[in-house]
């Protein structure tokens, strides 16, 4: 007979418990089998005869097991008990579920708890010390009291719990009880589990512990704190919850990861995952052909689950994460750069940062007429097109797609009052965005164009009405991107400052040096094209101040030769 | 919307009569099982393919409504023991697009089922497919309390045109249309239902390229474990009661979902669009087959530079068209 007893709790899949109960049999470990009593009598005789072949499968008296309550707790001491009274040689008594999967061979298992025999693993926090709380409850779970179910009558629920917390009532803990909790799949030794069960103070405890919520998780937890001498704070039993505490189940394909686990024991397995069974429950020498042992793995896929189902992916809208305003955790996926104002002020700004900067450089990628996408491309990453009207149905997904399709490499696009401004409270509120503004000099091109005065006076009232309202929004104190904005007078006094500056910014690495500058279109006469507009009664303001005079402006002009700033 | 769901349900009772059963297995059904329901009309040449599909995914049983076939459907379902067949001649459109004959199949036959409603052409795809059968996920989503599970239309499409490669009956339409747009998708909330309002895709690039509003919805909710009190009320766009549409997170992170990959465009695309544009039973006056005739004439190519070949669910989930969940 073996030195260790196998306590399992059954639920569902009875098929599969009974081929665990007999991978521990063939081992020697006799085993106790525990079945909710939700199971129908006549289901539960036909289970109980096909294991009465073997006399070291018993089965003890059933409880109703519901989730979160106290039954399962009844059924693992009615169980023990049995085990403990039945079989002498017992020293370790191992709590086991129907869906938990021996995964090295059982010899191993017996083999060390042989080598540590006073040892009881079981895992025991104090609740002020551990962070897994569901539902919020954590001290509170062994301070109020639980008569509903959580599952079934999670209003009831609520609502008492929070009537008490008002009427601030509280229950006591037992005398020299401390609360701890943790897995509720324990190793415990004959004597602390013994001295756990005979305790004259059992029958207080038990009431006590019959109304704290999720008791399974700290009846043992606590009271073998009480008796045990040595307690290693770990359960042998591979578990893995996601944020709502239920547990992960393992399907075929985790065959590889469990394999490299080197855990004793895993739960949950799904019943129908046969060639897990197959292979750790009746080809064992395969199942040892393991390659190195790697039991961060799983703790790190399912960590990662959890933080997908929580946090999700910066920047992504889909069918199955789409989050109201200030829940996006990162309203894009990367860093891109908006500049506006510059390829009107320059006359080669496109290639020259491009070249400066090796990033993809568009045009005005808002621009009424389509899309200008780098290099005049009809269409981007993610079969994005150039058309305007798909576009401007839905701007800021065009954005959000644009940088989403494109990340790991930065974009920077050309933006102005010409262009859909649609997007302007996404691009304010996003830190990835560093928006670079020269303000006034969308008035440049119409400097430049050729057309009617009249023309060119509403147009340029209506380009400073949306620019000065983008200002707005950009001067917001809600707004989170990077903002520059310099008026037109003041950039064109020192350009490469500030376009040196944008540069660093947006390069990693080395940064790169600027050999050559951009051209900055002639202003000459600029300063008079203003003034004819003020004269018109179109006052513009925001290029600054321009003096009229063509010999102050063409006193800056050597400043159009390189200058960097290094 | 009670009132509304109400009147859903008290429709498909009344259309109910214009279905008659011509073959009934549904005594097969045990509980348990994962059920498929569809409207088929002339798509014999596609369901060899599409019943081993969802055979091999594990589905246990087919309800299926025949629209007045006459390309031998029937003859084709008839005897095959997981399936059961209705049959009508009326208006595929006043039954409100098939939705009232299979939400009163549904309300019979599916009451706590795990029911998948799909057309034909649609082929089911859910994290984990390829090595996890149906009642894995629909195990996992009972144990977690979930009711119903998104599935984004994705659109797929050979390159060149469409009449260049003829399919063949069992074979796998992805072999030939296997290119999908990655990235031009758009996102609304609808108020009305809660449900998200996904359009875009090729069909949005290449036909309603100038009408973007009139774009087919690509959202969808195929997959529910059914009650009696169900009812969708627009294809599987959208269901009442309105919960169950809450398929999307909304505080920041991202629920388990799927796609179905459509694979309407075929060589038999152009007579079946012939067909509907003079049946005139689609949605909206069809003006989605209108806009195809239209552009059918110039014989348009879908594919594009920046088409991704489709591999499998796991190159979905990465380029965030569908998401694992805290499925792991």
């Amino acid at each position: 007979m073996s030195s260790v007893g196998i306590v399992m709790l059954v639920h569902t899949a009875l098929d599969r418990a009974e081929q665990v109960a007999r991978h521990w049999r063939a081992a020697g470990c006799p085993v106790i089998i525990h079945v909710d009593r939700k199971i129908p009598r006549p289901i539960y005789d036909a289970f109980r005869s096909t294991c009465a072949n073997d006399p070291d499968i018993l089965f003890c008296k059933r409880h109703k097991c519901e989730w979160g309550g106290w039954g399962i707790v009844a059924a693992s001491q009615s169980a023990s008990e049995q085990m403990l009274e039945s079989f002498a040689d017992v020293r370790h008594v191992f709590l086991a579920s129907g869906a938990c999967l021996p995964l090295r061979p059982v010899q191993e298992l017996i083999d060390y708890l042989d080598e540590r025999p006073r040892t009881d693993f079981i895992e025991s926090a104090t609740t002020a010390d551990v962070p897994w709380t569901v539902g919020g409850l954590d001290s509170e779970r062994f301070t109020l009291r639980f008569p509903f179910s959580w599952r079934k009558n999670r209003f009831l629920f609520d609502k008492y719990v929070e009537l008490q917390r008002a009427l601030g009532l509280k229950r006591k803990i037992p005398d020299g009880l401390t609360p701890h909790m943790g897995s509720q799949w324990w190793c415990l030794t004959r004597q602390t589990l013994s001295a756990l069960l005979q305790d004259p103070k059992r029958t207080a405890y038990d009431r006590y512990f019959r109304q704290v919520w999720i008791p399974d998780e700290s009846y043992y937890q606590t009271l073998a704190r009480q008796y045990s001498s040595r307690i290693e704070s770990r359960s042998l039993t591979l578990s893995k919850f996601d944020f709502r505490g239920k547990p992960h189940i393992f399907y075929d394909d985790h065959l590889q990861l469990l394999r490299r686990s080197d855990c004793f024991v895993a739960r949950k397995i799904w019943p129908r995952a046969n060639r897990l069974y197959q292979a750790f429950l009746t080809d064992q020498s395969e199942a040892m052909k393991r390659t190195e042992p790697n039991p961060g793995k799983i703790d790190r896929i399912f960590a990662k689950a959890v933080e997908r189902r929580t946090r999700g992916r910066d920047g992504l809208y889909m069918q199955s994460r789409f989050p109201r305003h200030g829940n996006e955790n990162g309203l894009t996926s990367n860093p891109y750069s908006v500049f506006q104002g510059f390829a009107e002020l320059f006359e080669d700004f496109e290639p020259w940062l491009k070249k400066a900067t090796g990033m993809r450089v568009h045009g005005h990628l808002f621009a009424p007429d389509r899309v200008h996408f780098a290099g005049g491309d009809t269409m981007i990453n993610g079969a994005l097109c150039d058309n305007a009207v798909l576009r401007d149905y839905n701007p800021t997904a065009f954005l959000t797609s644009l940088i989403w399709n494109t990340r790991g490499e930065r974009q920077c696009f050309q933006f102005g009052p010409g262009d859909n401004q649609k997007i302007n409270d996404l691009v304010a509120r996003d830190t990835n965005a560093q928006v670079s503004v020269i303000t006034g000099a969308w008035a440049v091109p119409l400097f430049r164009s050729n057309s009617n005065f009249a023309d060119l006076r509403a147009e340029a009232a209506r380009l400073q009405k949306i620019e000065s309202e983008h200002l707005s929004i950009l001067r917001s104190p809600l707004t989170k991107a990077r903002v520059r904005i310099w008026s037109m007078a003041e950039f064109v006094e020192s350009p490469m400052e500030p376009v040196q500056m944008i540069i660093d910014e947006i390069t990693t690495g080395p940064a790169p040096q600027l050999t050559e500058a951009p051209t900055m279109v002639d202003l000459s006469g600029f300063g008079q094209f203003l003034q004819n507009l003020k004269n018109q009664g179109m006052h513009p303001y925001l290029m600054g101040d321009f003096p009229v005079e063509p010999d102050l402006v063409n006193q800056s002009r050597p400043l159009r030769k390189p200058y960097l700033v290094r | 919307m009670r009132l509304r769901r109400r009147r859903r349900l008290l429709r498909c009772l009344r259309k109910s009569r214009e279905l008659s059963n011509v073959q009934d297995n549904t005594s097969a059904i045990k509980p348990g099982d994962v059920l498929l329901v569809s409207t088929i009309r002339n798509e014999k040449i596609r369901l060899p393919y599409f019943l081993k599909y969802y055979r091999e995914m594990g589905i246990n049983h087919f309800l299926l409504v025949d629209n007045d076939s006459s390309d031998g459907t029937l003859d084709y379902l008839s005897g095959q023991s997981d399936i059961s067949i209705w049959h009508t001649r009326h208006s595929y459109r006043r039954a409100t697009h098939g939705v009232d004959w299979m939400n009163y199949l549904k309300r019979t036959y599916a009451h706590d089922h795990w029911t998948l409603v799909v057309d034909p052409d649609e082929f089911f795809i859910y994290p984990f497919c390829d090595t996890r059968p149906i009642q894995a996920l629909t195990d996992w989503l009972d144990g977690s309390s979930i009711r119903s599970f998104g599935a984004m239309l994705v659109d797929v499409y050979p390159k060149g045109k469409l009449s260049d490669v003829a399919y063949q009956p069992g074979q796998d339409p992805l072999e030939i249309a296997q290119w999908f747009d990655t990235g031009n998708y758009s996102i609304t909330k609808n108020l009305t239902y809660g449900n998200l309002w996904i359009q875009g895709g090729p069909r949005s690039r290449v036909f309603f390229a100038e009408t973007p509003k009139k774009a087919p919805a690509l959202n969808k909710i195929p997959l529910v474990k059914w009650q009696r009190k169900y009812a969708y009320v627009s294809s599987t766009h959208a269901l009442l009661p309105r919960g169950l549409n809450q398929v999307y997170e909304e505080w920041g992170g991202e629920k388990a979902s799927g796609a179905l990959l459509h694979t309407k465009f075929l060589d038999t695309f152009s007579a079946k669009a012939a067909e509907e544009l003079q049946r005139n039973q689609h949605y909206a006056k069809s003006a989605e087959y209108r806009a195809y005739e239209k552009a059918e004439q110039d014989q348009p190519d879908m594919w594009c530079k920046w088409s991704e070949r489709y591999i499998n669910w796991r190159q979905l989930e990465i380029l965030g068209l569908m998401s694992k969940g805290n499925w792991a």
